[in-house]
């Protein structure tokens, strides 16, 4: 009796977590719409997509990597709740930071709230307003993804980083500038499919390699744009979806890792230890293989990211993914990557961006979308990474 | 965005190269490291200053054409990931080279130059930058 007692009192009670809603904005250069605009126009899509009332979400995360140095405006998490209607439930609202990857991190802390059993429904919404100040501004605060004191203070940028990265990798591994490229168009080609992306327009390889210089080899093909737009998911528990008869895709497993924060402190310069570790993770905790990954959404802020990530998540050995940019990553191909656009195409508005691969996800696993539909998805893959690598969130969704 | 005070803190290991180095272990920091990363607790109160040679070599490099306002009339300009003869690799610029001459592997040495200006405050920050070796 007493051992019995004792064993259920050890027993972990977690519980399944479905995404069952989803809202977006448009990606892009939206001047007429403020950053509360955009957070609030997600989160009500997203709640009325669910079939629920605003008054059920029981926990709000909120996700941006810029509002406070852009916009002057801090504690995104309670903006939205209050203007999303939810100031009387007092519910708990936090924002979540991760720079880049704030948006995963922020669906990973909505899940572990779920998960524990502690909360039902959680609303997780990230936002990005990016084009309010001048461009070369916001170069200069994308520059925080970075270390601040030995790299940006230096004349270091994001896309410098990449390119140094892409330099070394296309040197040692003898890769072609064009198999960079072809990322980008692979987006471009997706995101022409995709009512919500930041740029709509096919692009040619031509076209991908002929353009403007941003930090050599990389041109402005390979980068990703500055974009304004917000992503929203709802949350909620095994026990709620079948009270309520809800439909809803399954978040399988989440993993999260960290690098060094500085490139020049890693031991490789185009290995990615945090996303390899957080792949690994999230591949183990679903009892799945890559093989067995239908799509992927990568973090593709800079065109040779995507190269390397799909060698650290395990679907090519390093230095030779450039085999499967061809026709591998086309939607039709054997591993579909970024049905969505991904950031090159999409947009890349940067604490919605990991929350718009949900987004993304959940459309791809209720068959709506449209034509960018991956055929009959099982598993899918969502790569979300800060700076150049020093925080990576890997996500496994699906699996019915 | 509160940069001076930062500025002032490091501004020492900036100006004249001063990395640090594990007691315990042997191994060079730069950017100075108050932990050893390899000996961790073992190296705590062991971490001496140590001045660097300034000759290192290119790892990688790139030219920067969409760059800060702080660096506008630097544009375009060469990063570089160099390899220190002491170990620790650092991000910094190529400068007063001929940028065709840029290669992974070529030899560099630290020179002294004004890094950045601000163009609000009007203050102009100075530290290492690097030259081709001849
Ligand atoms: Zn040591």
């Amino acid at each position: 009796m007493r051992s019995s007692r004792r064993k259920s009192f050890l027993v972990r009670t977690l519980t399944d977590v479905y995404i069952v809603g989803s809202g977006e904005t448009k990606y892009g250069e939206l001047w007429e719409k403020s950053l509360r605009e955009l957070a609030v126009e997600a989160g009500l899509k997203a709640v009325e997509d669910a079939g629920i009332y605003s008054k059920d979400i029981q926990i709000l995360y909120g996700s941006s990597s810029l509002a406070g140095s852009i916009n002057g405006q801090n504690d995104i998490g309670s903006l939205i709740a209050d203007f999303s209607g939810l100031a009387s439930s007092n519910i708990p609202a936090l924002r979540i930071e991760a720079s880049s990857a704030s948006g995963a991190a922020a669906v990973r802390e909505a899940y572990l709230a779920v998960r524990s059993g502690e909360y039902d429904v959680a609303m997780v919404g990230g936002v990005e307003k990016m084009t309010d100040i001048y461009g070369s501004e916001t170069l200069d605060l994308i520059g925080t993804t970075l270390d601040r004191e030995w790299e940006w203070f230096m004349g270091a940028t994001p896309a410098a980083m990449a390119a140094m990265t892409a330099r070394k990798y296309m040197k040692d591994f003898k890769v072609e500038k064009e198999s960079l490229a072809m990322v980008s168009v692979n987006d471009h080609e997706n995101a022409s499919k995709n009512p919500n992306a930041h740029f709509r327009n096919r692009l040619t390889l031509e076209g991908a390699m002929g353009a403007t210089m941003i930090a050599d080899p990389l041109n402005m093909m390979d980068c990703s744009p500055m974009s304004d737009g917000a992503s929203a998911i709802v949350l909620a528990s095994d026990r709620y979806v079948k009270a309520h008869k809800l439909d809803g895709v399954k978040i399988v497993s989440s993993g999260i890792s960290q690098d060094y924060l500085a490139l020049h402190s890693r031991e490789s310069f185009y290995r990615l230890n945090s996303t390899a570790i957080a792949g690994r993770t999230a591949l183990s905790k679903a009892g799945i293989k890559a093989s067995d990954v239908s799509f992927l959404e990568l973090h593709d802020s800079y065109s040779i990211y995507a190269l390397i990530e799909l060698e650290d998540l395990g679907f090519a050995e390093k230095g030779q993914a450039n085999q499967l940019v061809g026709d591998d990553i086309k939607l039709n191909g054997s591993i579909p990557v970024n049905p969505s656009g991904g950031l090159k195409a999409k947009g890349n508005p940067m604490g919605a961006t990991g929350i718009g691969q949900f987004v993304e996800a959940y459309l791809q696993f209720m068959g709506k979308a449209d034509g960018r539909q991956v055929k009959s998805p099982k598993y899918g893959m969502l790569h979300n990474m800060a700076g150049t690598g020093s925080t990576s969130l890997v996500h496994i969704v699906g699996g019915a | 965005m509160g940069e001076l005070s930062s500025i002032w803190r490091e501004s020492s290991h900036r100006y004249r190269l001063v990395g640090h180095k594990c007691g315990n272990c042997g191994t060079v920091y730069f950017p100075p490291r108050d932990i050893c990363i390899k000996c961790h607790r073992e190296s705590i109160g062991k971490i001496s200053e140590c001045n660097l040679s300034g000759k290192g070599e290119i790892v990688s490099f790139t030219i920067v054409h969409d760059v800060p306002p702080a660096f506008a009339r630097q544009r375009p300009y060469a990063m570089a990931l160099i390899k220190l003869e002491e170990g620790p690799i650092l991000t910094a610029q190529i400068v007063d080279s001929d940028m065709d001459e840029i290669e992974i592997g070529r030899k560099v040495s630290a020179v002294f130059r004004r890094i950045r200006e601000d163009g609000k405050s009007g203050l102009i920050q100075y530290g290492y930058k690097f030259v081709l070796d001849g």
